[in-house]
């Protein structure tokens, strides 16, 4: 693997023609059927959900989705949610849950919409909601980070059996550039940040927060997207299988064993 | 992204100082923050730390919380053997850390025992703004999760009294992941079928927010307490304007549908007690 500064890869986690969601999901699903709305308020488009097929096994994939160019990316709201979106997200988890279908989630968000109407709809009881549920959903969950995972906004997808990143996917408590300015009461400081604040699939991995790291070309995944696809693929079909052996008891034991043992 | 815009929030916390300074006492006399009344010290503390004047909720250590819900001398601690780590190996964390215990006689932001709140026995664990803005890190998450546990295991019921600025910085993405290990224990909470009792205080935001704090079977805030996920002035600088009067406190939760009640803090003891008498009574 390339050895790369933290910033390095921050950089490339946000590069706009890195791969998305949509990206991946066409690119490793079959028949993928995009669902919309969370039956209560709107359909958020920067959280994209549906049903595809991975070679004979249906699934249920949701994913962040941010904009390539700009107009897209407004589209998108920079792929930053409103409660609609994790509540979207939680409907199709507990249909995916109903007909025993596994989930696929991809992380790219620089946090959850910090705006008027998030609040006044419950963010954090939106976020809160979705990580109760997903910590007790009875069939296998992967969480894959592709780009940029930020905050309590990414988590609300993140809680799941398998966690991965991307080699140069980025996954932190909140963005360096957030962090430099509360720690550091200066938000230049973002490149120093970003080395301290442990934020690499790297340091993740050293961490035991995650399982895996994917690895990526040279220049990141946008430089060969289809290997990338297939390394992503394969092992996806590979923790399905490891994980469809457990009893539903013993895979929902294993997820809060993995959360509990993080930290102290 | 948005966050990124917060330039200088070395302001938030000077405000927050400024705010102490008013609300604390010059000599014997305090100014309420609220109505700018001058009051005498003792009259405060003698009304739970509200004001006499204009109702203004003060913010409250833990061990002042502790003595206005439990029995007297009933509150046993547990969890006192999970401190403070580094897991970053984050500059300066622990002596900050270290230098703050000594200030505020307090170990670290959140307090849990078990208790009896009108003889009923309860956990109860209780969140300390003075402590890193009641900010939640490893231990905080790891103590939350241990009263949880206790509460299954005991099957007794469980209130939370929630207070915090937010994640933990220091410790990364381990404060993150704080928010999964709590919540997964209440997932077990629920499934158990036992009462846990949330309850709001100023101010309760960010990780603490999206996690137990919204999870509560009944919510409970008191009056004029701040609530919500992303900071006002993080809005403000995101919407590019000033939030209306009362966005965010506890009676636009109410109205907006996301907390059950709002209760003066001269009620919350007798309340939180009804509350756990009639859960079980139906069993
Ligand atoms: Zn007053």
């Amino acid at each position: 693997m390339e050895k790369m500064t933290a910033w390095e890869r921050v950089t490339l986690a946000r590069l706009p023609e890195r791969p998305k969601s949509l990206d991946y999901i066409n690119g490793i699903f079959e028949d993928f059927i995009e669902l919309h709305g969370d039956r209560n308020f709107s359909d958020d488009k920067s959280i994209v959900a549906g049903i595809a097929m991975l070679k004979k096994i249906p699934v249920t994939v949701i994913g962040e989705q941010k904009g390539k160019k700009a107009k897209e990316n407004m589209e998108r709201n920079f792929g930053m949610p409103n409660p609609e979106g994790y509540r979207k997200a939680l409907r199709l988890m507990k249909q995916a849950e109903k007909f025993n279908r596994p989930i696929i989630t991809f992380i790219d968000t620089p946090g959850a919409y910090p705006g008027m109407g998030a609040e006044e709809r419950g963010q954090g009881e939106a976020i809160a909601r979705n990580i109760i549920e997903m910590a007790d959903l009875k069939v296998p969950i992967i969480c894959i980070v592709i780009g940029e995972g930020s905050s309590g906004g990414a988590l609300a997808i993140a809680v799941g059996d398998r966690i991965v990143m991307l080699e140069n996917s980025i996954y932190s408590i909140l963005s360096p550039e957030g962090f430099a300015s509360i720690l550091y009461k200066d938000s230049s400081k973002a490149k120093e940040a970003a080395e301290k604040m442990k934020i690499t699939a790297q340091d993740l991995k050293k961490l035991k927060i995650i399982d895996k790291i994917i690895e990526e070309p040279k220049g990141g995944a946008n430089e060969d997207f289809e290997t990338v696809t297939k390394r992503l693929k394969m092992y996806i079909i590979k923790s399905i299988n490891e994980l469809q052996k457990l009893s539903k008891e013993e895979l929902i034991q294993k997820r809060y064993e993995k959360f509990r043992n993080m930290g102290i | 992204m948005v966050i990124d815009k917060v330039k200088k929030v070395n302001k938030k916390e000077e405000s927050i100082k400024n705010e102490k300074a008013s609300d604390m006492l010059i000599g014997k006399w305090v100014k309420c923050s609220e109505c700018k009344e001058i009051l005498y010290k003792e009259d405060v503390h003698n009304n739970l730390s509200v004001c006499p004047s204009c109702g203004k909720h003060f913010r409250l250590s833990a061990r002042r919380r502790i003595k206005q819900i439990a029995d007297e001398g009933t509150f046993e601690e547990i969890g006192t053997n999970i401190s403070t780590k580094n897991p970053l190996n984050f500059e300066g964390y622990l002596k900050k850390v270290e230098i703050l215990r000594e200030k505020t006689k307090i170990d670290e932001a959140v307090k849990c025992g078990i208790c009896k709140i009108n003889g009923e026995k309860a956990v109860l664990a209780i969140m300390d703004g003075n402590f890193l803005m009641g900010s939640m890190g490893s231990c905080v998450g790891e103590r939350i999760t241990l009263a949880i546990e206790t509460s299954i295991e005991k099957r007794l019921p469980l209130v939370i009294f929630c207070v915090s600025g937010g994640a933990r910085m220091q410790e990364g993405i381990i404060s993150l992941m704080q928010m999964a290990k709590t919540s997964s224990a209440l997932a077990k909470h629920n499934k158990a079928g036992l009462l846990y009792i949330s309850v709001l205080t100023d101010p309760t935001t960010g990780g603490v927010t999206a996690s137990f704090a919204s999870l509560g079977d009944i919510i409970l805030a008191e009056p004029g307490a701040l609530i919500g996920f992303a900071g006002p002035r993080v809005i403000e600088q995101t919407i590019n304007q000033k939030l209306p009067e009362g966005f965010q406190k506890s009676e636009f939760l109410l109205e907006h549908g996301f907390i059950d009640k709002i209760v003066e803090r001269k009620d919350l003891k007798d309340t939180i007690y009804k509350i756990i008498k009639l859960h079980k009574s139906s069993k």
